[in-house]
């Protein structure tokens, strides 16, 4: 809402404030200023001047001299204007004034004749070119009226004027009108409002003669107002008026058009002027559109309706959509002499479908929609008819031909004033709540300390005690509220263990290199359906898609994060970011049912890129590159920091997208619980990587399996011994196997078995390789004995020469 | 004889001065000081001497001797500590060659805000609650106070999935869902982060993906005081103890009173400036106290509890506090971006 401080000022004493001290107090009460901008820049040296003569220019002829009389002196100008004539006030700019744009006046020659200032345009004083009049479009301004030669021009065409810009949120809807805005800028400023009568000379005919109203649809129109004004004459509204409306943002069309408009802004109150003799009977029928029904509306479109669109007819037609446009032909034109003006009360939810089905979302629909003032309606009606019987010339018809069912009663709200210090955490008395109520000219019943407080019609925001809350707190001013802190029981707070998990393996995996990214949830249909981990993907699990998306980009949710992880790594490879280590933590979305009938399964998964260089230290000519076993230690890392890498075990595996040859499933006590691996060459290739390798785990299991019990081993007092054992077996045999099968045979005296050497070619036979385990034995109760180490040693080697075919190494 | 053991004495400390490493002194000492060293014979020849005269030679000879091991010993350690010297002038390295480069990740900016104000409101006493990414529309419009039909649920505004289903538009459902776990009893404390969905199109301040940060306080004795020390502790911990706040009305389905959290510009102290806009005070936040409608439905009476809540948008803090231009920087993932925001 454009707030125009001129026009406010005719309503409400602003105090002398300056409109940033104005729109400061309005902000902190109630509504929140976007804006305060000078409507225009007053320009000095800029007058009205009145055109004694007018000739053609004797070596131009699209241009004319002119004798302007600027009060003091007479002026030659040379206009180049297509409308400019003899007996025109127009807007003189004089030699020493500056129009917008630093475009300074000086006198000069055109085409041998002197010209001393120029005439002006709208758009050449700085006015939007989509407010000017279109008779004044393609050329100068003309005042109407008698303004005085000489007269400072810029006050006149309200170039002075500051244009405050209210947002306003949904609940203040009584602001989208000048009055409702000088009621709330009186409250906050506590001074009196000044409003105009809508007293109206009236003529002995009446209306009821001329028109007659019937309402078939009152649910959706509980009053619908008719008045009738003849001997109209239709011609420019008053320069007042067209200024207020250009500050409002609206542009001037004629006088008719014009007083509805003006009426609407100072009311907030929609009204339609229909020319009466072009409306096609003597009839107003109120009634919802059949299915089907054809309008052509005033911007000359054809529009279907439905039935769920209200629509004014004459009784045979639609003449127009209710709250949102009017039909063509009865549309008000140069020509008309009688106008047939409504002010109705729609159903907002009409309106709204109405407006939203055609494309139209006007001031007025914007109104109806929220719900307009019921007790302004006629009035509003009143208002109009007084303005156009002032600046049309026309003749009030006796009486409002109305259908009238709205019924409304002012609300009523009761509270005390301990339960509004109760909510506030304020120390009011009764006496502040008085002097609140009064400011927002709020009628009350006071017993004791409860108010009951009627509330105005214009106010249909305020139904609840919460809601005088609001409107007691925000006068008493949110400032005055104390600073306290919450009492009664308070809880420990903190992070839940998950959480607090959730949150170590971040840290680890950033300690660890990696980056966190965070990817869209939403993708394409093809990215939700890639690089699926094997526990996910099941026979029917799907991606769930939007009903509607907005773009193929972002339809389907993801089933795993790593395909848009994926394309944040090619975003920065193409960028010369050669080396990326990310992961992420996030959910997917799983579910089996084509049409959601209930809410997916969020999983919440580990998932994690890696490409490109792992340690670059040139100068001691160490480069290493990511590979499946970086990325593996890492998990490693992971698996033995929460203290589960017993339960975890790793099996080559096959996922679809992964290289076959290079990915394992990741186990948790046999289940599988994600994978691990390098993207297949094809998939790297789309998304223009080089060796890349990724991993997606299941977080909620992996945190499931940690034991809450934090037990204490005592430090070993006794020595460890170390054996080495190289083993030749098939180069097809797994050493997490061969480890496992030792560690298992070696129990409880082999404590770890490390792998610290495979070597396959010269030495061996062709399809073997050599595995070198480092043994450690240990009991924690003593000593070891050499030959104990010696028969344990010897029951490991047998059981993988029985199990592996494993052979000792020479 | 005395004679002959100053001439020893002389000799013998001019030979160790004379040795240049350890093998020649090692000489001098076997040869002066060994069991058939010099002064030894000396020793053994006292015999022949004048019984009063033994133990004057004794001492002498027990003296020199002394002084040779001394200065043998001195020697010695000032050759090992020369061969230190030596040994540590040649490992010197020039410590100003790089270092070998550790790895190094961090947290996503927006992960980093959201723990830190996750931390100063458990400081408070809350706990942390998260729901469900997609919504059923109860949760995410109905028990907010957004019956169908509402305008600020029009389907062009969110994702739906179903006509009952829909990608969340804002953390408040887990509100709902909380309070409807405590079956109507206080205190319910809690922050509800987390990602939400709206249909917009992506461009330098939209995204039809980002983060919340909402709180909810329901208790016997909530007020509306509560709420601003409350946020006042959170923006002077988040962002200076110099920052002020102010909350303006506002509007938000879910609250009566609803309100707007500023905090004064910390770019000109309050005194306006491009920032903020010439007003001296930038938005952080939507606040309020919980309406009673929603309390309703989720089981508490509205006369017996109050509540307050309060939302707002990590990306914006992270926006204001970094001077970021685009939202869409949060979800590219460039790491030139990224790795900005991993120092301490």
């Amino acid at each position: 809402m454009f707030v125009s401080l001129n026009w406010l000022k005719q309503y409400v004493d602003l105090q002398g404030l300056t409109p940033e001290d104005l729109a400061e107090k309005i902000t902190k009460t109630g509504i929140e200023v976007e804006g305060v901008e000078p409507f225009g820049e007053p320009i000095e040296n800029l007058v009205v001047g009145y055109v004694k003569e007018c000739n053609q220019h004797p070596n131009a002829d699209k241009l004319n001299v002119c004798q302007v009389d600027v009060g003091d002196e007479v002026l030659q100008i040379v206009c180049g204007a297509p409308n400019v004539a003899q007996g025109q006030k127009v807007a003189v700019a004089k030699p020493g004034a500056v129009l917008p744009g630093n475009f300074k006046i000086k006198k000069a020659k055109l085409r041998g004749e002197e010209s001393s200032g120029m005439i002006c345009s709208l758009q050449e004083l700085g006015i939007d070119e989509k407010y000017v009049p279109a008779e004044f479009a393609e050329g100068i301004f003309v005042f109407d009226g008698d303004p005085e030669i000489g007269a400072d021009a810029s006050s006149l065409l309200n170039l002075d004027d500051i244009i405050i810009e209210l947002g306003l949120t949904p609940n203040r809807s009584d602001a989208l009108s000048m009055m409702g805005v000088a009621y709330e800028v009186a409250a906050i400023l506590d001074t009196p409002l000044h409003f105009p009568d809508e007293e109206v000379q009236i003529t002995e005919e009446k209306a009821e003669d001329a028109v007659s109203v019937t309402v078939k649809d009152g649910d959706l129109n509980p009053y619908y107002g008719a008045m009738v004004v003849k001997n109209i004459k239709v011609g420019p509204a008053p320069l007042w008026m067209r200024n207020r409306l250009i500050s409002a943002g609206i542009r001037p069309i004629n006088n008719v058009v014009d007083i509805t408009n003006y009426v609407l802004i100072e009311y907030g109150q929609p009204l339609h002027a229909f020319d009466y003799d072009r409306f096609g009977s003597k009839e107003v029928v109120v009634r919802r559109a059949t299915e089907g029904e054809k309008i052509k509306t005033l911007d000359d479109e054809e529009r279907t309706l439905s039935s769920n669109h209200l629509v004014i007819t004459n009784g045979q037609e639609p003449v127009a959509i209710a709250g949102v446009m009017g039909g063509a032909d009865s549309e008000v034109h140069e020509g008309t002499t009688t106008v047939l003006l409504e002010a109705a009360y729609f159903d907002p939810q009409a309106v709204r479908s109405a407006a939203k089905d055609h494309g139209l979302r006007s001031e007025a629909s914007v109104r109806f929609e929220k719900g307009v003032d019921p007790d302004r309606v006629q009035r509003a009606g009143l208002r109009a008819a007084q303005l156009l019987s002032e600046y049309a010339g026309g003749e009030v018809l006796d009486g409002v031909v109305a259908y009238d069912d709205l019924s409304y009663e002012e609300k009523t709200v009761t509270f005390t004033t301990s339960r509004m210090n109760h909510v506030l955490g304020t120390d009011m008395n009764d006496a502040h709540i008085q002097d609140i109520l009064r400011k927002l000219q709020f009628s009350y019943e006071q017993e004791g300390e409860t108010f009951t407080v009627s509330i105005p019609t214009r106010r249909g925001d305020i139904s609840l005690v919460e809601d005088m809350v609001e409107e007691i707190g925000r006068m008493y001013g949110y400032d005055n509220i104390p600073f306290t802190m919450p009492q009664g029981a308070g809880n420990a707070g903190g992070l839940t263990a998950y959480q607090a998990l959730r949150r170590k393996v971040r840290r680890y995996l950033e300690g660890a290199g990696l980056s966190e990214t965070l990817t869209y949830s939403l993708t394409t249909e093809e990215r939700a359906n890639l690089l699926m981990s094997p526990d996910v993907k099941g026979e029917n699990v799907r991606p769930v898609h939007l009903a509607m998306p907005m773009s193929e980009e972002h339809s389907h949710l993801r089933l795993s994060a790593l395909p848009e992880m994926l394309a944040s790594a090619s975003y920065n490879v193409a960028r010369k970011q050669k080396d990326v280590a990310f992961y992420e933590v996030g959910s997917i979305y799983v579910t089996e049912e084509t049409v959601l009938t209930k809410q997916p399964d969020e999983k919440e998964r580990l998932a994690g890129v890696l490409t490109g260089s792992w340690l670059t230290h040139p100068w001691q000519q160490e480069k290493k590159n990511v590979d499946f076993y970086v990325v593996k230690g890492i998990l490693d890392g992971l698996f033995d920091y929460l203290d589960i890498e017993e339960q975890i075990s790793y099996q080559q595996g096959q996922v679809d997208g992964m290289h076959p040859g290079r990915t394992a499933l990741i186990k948790l006590n046999g289940e599988a619980i994600g994978h691990v691996g390098q993207l297949h060459p094809t998939l790297q290739k789309g998304y223009d990587l080089k060796e890349a390798y990724a991993f997606d785990v299941d977080l909620e299991k992996v945190f499931k399996a940690i034991s809450s019990e934090e037990t204490y081993t005592p430090i070993p007092r006794y020595p460890s011994i170390s054996r080495d054992i190289a083993l030749v077996v098939d180069e097809g045999v797994a050493a997490g196997d061969l480890r496992k099968t030792i560690l298992e045979t070696g129990a409880p005296l082999v404590k770890n078995c490390l792998v610290f050497d495979v070597y396959q070619g010269e030495h061996l036979e062709a399809g073997k390789k050599s595995l070198a385990f480092s043994l450690l034995y240990l009991d924690p109760t003593r000593t070891l004995k050499d030959e104990e180490v010696e028969e344990t040693h010897h029951a490991i080697l047998d059981k993988v020469k029985e199990q592996y075919n494993a052979e000792l190494r020479a | 004889m005395q004679e002959r053991l100053v001439e020893l004495k002389t000799e013998a400390l001019e030979k160790v001065a004379q040795a240049e490493d350890a093998k020649a002194l090692q000489d001098v000492k076997v040869q002066y000081l060994g069991k058939k060293g010099p002064i030894t014979e000396v020793l053994r020849g006292m015999g022949k001497l004048p019984k009063e005269e033994r133990p004057v030679i004794g001492q002498m000879a027990n003296d020199v001797r002394e002084e040779i091991s001394t200065a043998i010993d001195e020697k010695q350690t000032k050759m090992e500590e020369a061969a230190l010297e030596k040994q540590l002038q040649e490992e010197t390295i020039d410590v100003t060659l790089p270092g070998r480069p550790a790895q190094t990740g961090g947290p996503h900016l927006l992960t980093s805000l959201i723990e830190e104000i996750e931390d100063l409101f458990i400081g408070m006493g809350f706990e942390i609650a998260e729901g469900p990414e997609v919504e059923v529309d109860y949760y995410n419009f109905e028990a907010l106070n957004l019956p169908k039909g509402h305008p600020a649920r029009d389907m062009q505004d969110s994702f739906y999935i179903t006509e009952e289903m829909l990608m969340r538009t804002h953390t408040s459902p887990v509100q709902a869902r909380t309070m409807e776990q405590h079956k109507g009893k206080g205190p319910v404390k809690v922050i509800c982060p987390g990602k939400v969905y709206r249909r917009d199109t992506d461009d330098a301040t939209h995204s039809h993906q980002f983060t919340q940060i909402e709180g909810l306080l329901v208790d016997k004795h909530v007020r509306m005081s509560d709420l601003k020390g409350v946020l006042n502790a959170f923006a002077k911990q988040m962002f200076g103890e110099e920052r002020e706040i102010r909350l303006r009305p506002s509007f938000f389905p879910f609250t009566e009173p609803s309100v707007e959290m500023d905090i004064s510009c910390k770019m000109c102290g309050g005194e306006g400036c491009s920032v903020c806009k010439g007003t001296g005070w930038i938005e952080i936040l939507g606040a309020g106290m919980v309406h009673p409608n929603v309390l309703e439905m989720a089981g508490y009476d509205p006369n017996e509890y109050t509540g307050f809540a309060f939302g707002m948008g990590p990306e914006r803090i992270a926006m204001l506090k970094y001077g970021i231009d685009d939202i869409r920087h949060f979800y590219t993932n460039d790491v030139r971006f990224l790795n900005q925001f991993h120092k301490a």
